[in-house]
């Protein structure tokens, strides 16, 4: 009798603490790790940033396998959490058949859209900040070829190129623009040997400005091209400080910011979608004491100028995601 | 001479190689800062503890089956058939193509379709390998391991280039018609009035896995075939010269090796995602031969150690969902299961057989 009643008391307690734990967000982490210095890097300091300046705390898991998808968005949906936070575009079969079995649950979905009616969409319009570093590689470089290193190669990645590749046509009509990916599998996103090759190669081609957009792959762009003494372009994470007066600017896109803002509306979160772009502060480039030499006045000037031009309409920056095709290659 | 009675060395000894494994794991979640008593409970209660637990441990069972039958085939003719990654990849990819052929009115007439879609492709990858070490001497080891990558580039092109819905940034083929889902433990158990998890990912491919055991012991321990393979694996030139072919024999049993192996992709490509995602094995062809180690190639010790990795895999995925223990830490604890049971088998057996000896001593 007192051992049923010891359960049936840790029973009650368990579910006064799984109330108690009712408004704590969680985020679930992508097959890379939270480690990787990059895309699920940057939703961890989000989160961490967050924590930090409310105190609260977060649930959050890094996958193992495939199959775990559905179970931790489910675990975590049974157990109270919300909101729940997942860091890459992998979820979106696993979220579209989950979200519906937990309407009070919010979910927020960053790199892809899921349409349901409790599910937040995170899209970056990473086209739109690869145009800007692709105005400002066409200026620096004095060779009139700059290039573009990509990860894996899937339509996102080509996103990128695409953008940088109009930003470079557009300031400098002649200019060269050379596009390589390191390859088609998720191994790609971690072959910085293969980087610092492929940077080589373009360089014999004439390349003196080179775009990184591929992970921790492009740490192998940056190196090499600090080597070498051309310039790179990092990605994601304001990378600036990794070689010091050799990249000169970052492409950044805010997965920081989509997470700290999902956690600090908590429950709260506006289901939709939800675009960040330049207007909003989700990507852009970035200035800081490590390139400030390497950007003069008149490309900050053109720079500025085309960033405005993006904002109001003036400028159309091609989103190769939309029709899967390019039309400044 | 018998130095232990047979249910020491089927029971006693992987029982105690276990203990010293969640021992130590246990001492290094302490070590940590963790507490390993709760960390165990959670282990238990997340893979046993719910109909949802469960179903995610024999999924990851079901997958330990085929691949485990698939390395203990290959070893009756002491072949070390550590391809069967590579093989369960190109066995998800013949499954894939099978489902997304036609558009299949049931269930019960796409399964059979599969299994052969994903044997074939999986027997495919296993032969050349096989053909190689027959005619040409080629190490099997080395050749099947090398297969293993070739199968992956392989698998990721296609899917890239050919399987791939445009415009879908994952690598990973069109979901399957609906007519190819198969039914899951919930769906199976519900005529019978038990309710079962309904989004656990156990489906009817584990019964195939357990008949497959049931087919692996009939054939190599009541048909001529069997006899053969056990006999080419004992002692080649006997085999030679009793008249077997060794050539035939190297190539049927990788064959039923790689077919065993292509079959897995039932449960995880056709069961659980229902669509072809690039790496889908995600090392359980590895896996397998730990489970064939650990199961002494007997089929039930062979489910039964699938079982303990399916348990493994499960217990771990809730430990770094609700104890905060990093995944490389749950990857530790597994891999000393493995180090324990298979590698260092020998650590415990000798104490245990001299204990034994002494006590027989005793006795007489």
């Amino acid at each position: 009798m007192t051992m049923m009643r010891k359960i049936l008391g840790a029973t009650a307690a368990l579910a006064i603490s799984a109330t108690a734990v009712l408004a704590e967000p969680a985020i679930i982490f992508d097959l890379g790790g939270k480690f990787d210095k990059s895309f699920n890097e940057a939703a961890f300091s989000g989160a961490e940033r967050w924590a930090e300046e409310t105190g609260g705390s977060y649930k959050d898991v890094e996958l193992q396998s495939d199959a775990q998808r559905e179970a931790a968005l489910r675990g975590f949906a049974d157990r109270g959490y919300n909101p729940i936070v997942m860091a890459g575009f992998s979820f979106a079969t696993a979220l579209n058949t989950v979200a519906a079995d937990y309407p009070d649950t919010k979910f927020v979905l960053i790199d892809m859209v899921v349409d349901q009616p409790n599910v937040k969409s995170v899209v970056f319009a990473e086209h739109e900040g690869s145009y800007l570093v692709g105005v400002l590689a066409a200026m620096a470089s004095k060779s009139g070829t700059v290039s573009f290193i990509g990860g894996m190669d899937i339509p996102l990645i080509s996103k990128f190129a695409c953008g940088y590749a109009q930003g470079v046509k557009d300031t400098k009509g002649d200019a060269t623009v050379i596009v390589n990916m390191t390859g088609t599998t998720p191994s790609a996103w971690n072959d910085p040997v293969k980087g610092g090759e492929l940077t080589r190669a373009q360089m014999s081609q004439g390349s003196d400005v080179v775009f990184a957009a591929a992970g921790g792959t492009g740490l192998g762009v940056l190196q090499t091209a600090a080597d070498q003494g051309i310039l790179s372009i990092g990605v994601d994470s304001n990378q600036n400080y990794l070689q010091p007066g050799s990249v000169l600017t970052s492409m950044v896109k805010r997965v920081d910011n989509a997470v700290y803002e999902a956690f600090s509306a908590g429950e709260n979160v506006m289901p939709g979608f939800s675009a960040m772009g330049l207007d909003n502060d989700g990507v852009g480039y970035t200035v800081d004491e490590f390139n400030k030499s390497l950007i003069t006045d008149e490309m900050m000037a053109a720079v500025e100028d085309a960033k405005a031009k993006i904002i109001s309409g003036e400028i159309m920056v091609h989103d190769y995601m939309s029709d899967e095709s390019c039309p400044s290659f | 001479m018998q130095k232990m009675p047979k249910w020491a060395d089927v029971a006693l000894i992987p029982l105690i190689n276990i203990l010293i494994a969640f021992t130590l794991s246990g001492l290094i979640i302490w070590a940590i800062g963790g507490d390993p008593f709760r960390a165990l409970k959670t282990m238990v209660t997340g893979s046993f503890g719910s109909t949802n637990g469960w179903g995610y441990t024999l999924y990851y069972t079901t997958n330990f089956i085929f691949t485990g039958l698939a390395v203990a085939t290959a070893y009756q003719a002491r072949l070390f058939n550590i391809g069967g990654e590579g093989q369960a990849m190109l066995g998800g990819l013949g499954v894939a193509l099978v489902a997304l052929s036609i558009d299949w009115p049931h269930w019960a007439i796409a399964l059979p379709a599969a299994a052969i879609g994903g044997a074939a492709f999986g027997a495919f990858w296993a032969v050349i390998p096989a053909y190689l070490q027959a005619k040409r001497g080629s190490h099997i080891v080395i050749t099947t391991i090398m297969f293993n990558f070739i199968a992956s580039a392989l698998v990721g092109y296609l899917l890239l280039n050919f399987l791939k819905v445009p415009g879908n940034m994952s690598t990973e083929s069109a979901g399957f018609p609906a007519g190819t889902n198969l039914p899951t433990f919930s769906d199976m158990l519900a005529p019978f009035g038990i309710t079962f998890a309904k989004n656990a990912p156990a489906n009817i491919s584990f019964l195939v896995a357990l008949a497959c055991a049931f087919g692996y012991w009939l054939l190599i321990w009541h048909t001529k075939l069997g006899y053969q393979i056990r006999a080419f694996g004992q002692s080649e030139t006997g085999a030679i010269y009793a008249g077997i072919n060794p050539v035939r024999i190297v190539v049927i049993t990788m064959v039923i090796s790689g077919a065993l192996a292509g079959m897995m992709a039932l449960n995880n490509v056709m069961g659980e995602a229902e669509r072809l995602i690039d790496n889908a094995v995600e090392g359980a062809g590895f896996i397998g031969i730990a489970v064939a180690l650990m199961g002494r190639n007997h089929p039930v010790g062979i489910v039964l150690a699938a079982l303990l990795f399916g348990f493994l895999f499960q217990g771990g995925s809730e430990l770094s969902l609700w104890e905060g223990i990093p995944r490389e830490l749950v990857v530790v604890i597994q891999g000393l299961v493995i180090l324990l049971t298979g590698a260092l088998d020998n650590m415990v057996r000798g104490p245990v057989e001299r204990l034994f000896l002494m006590l027989h001593k005793g006795e007489a």
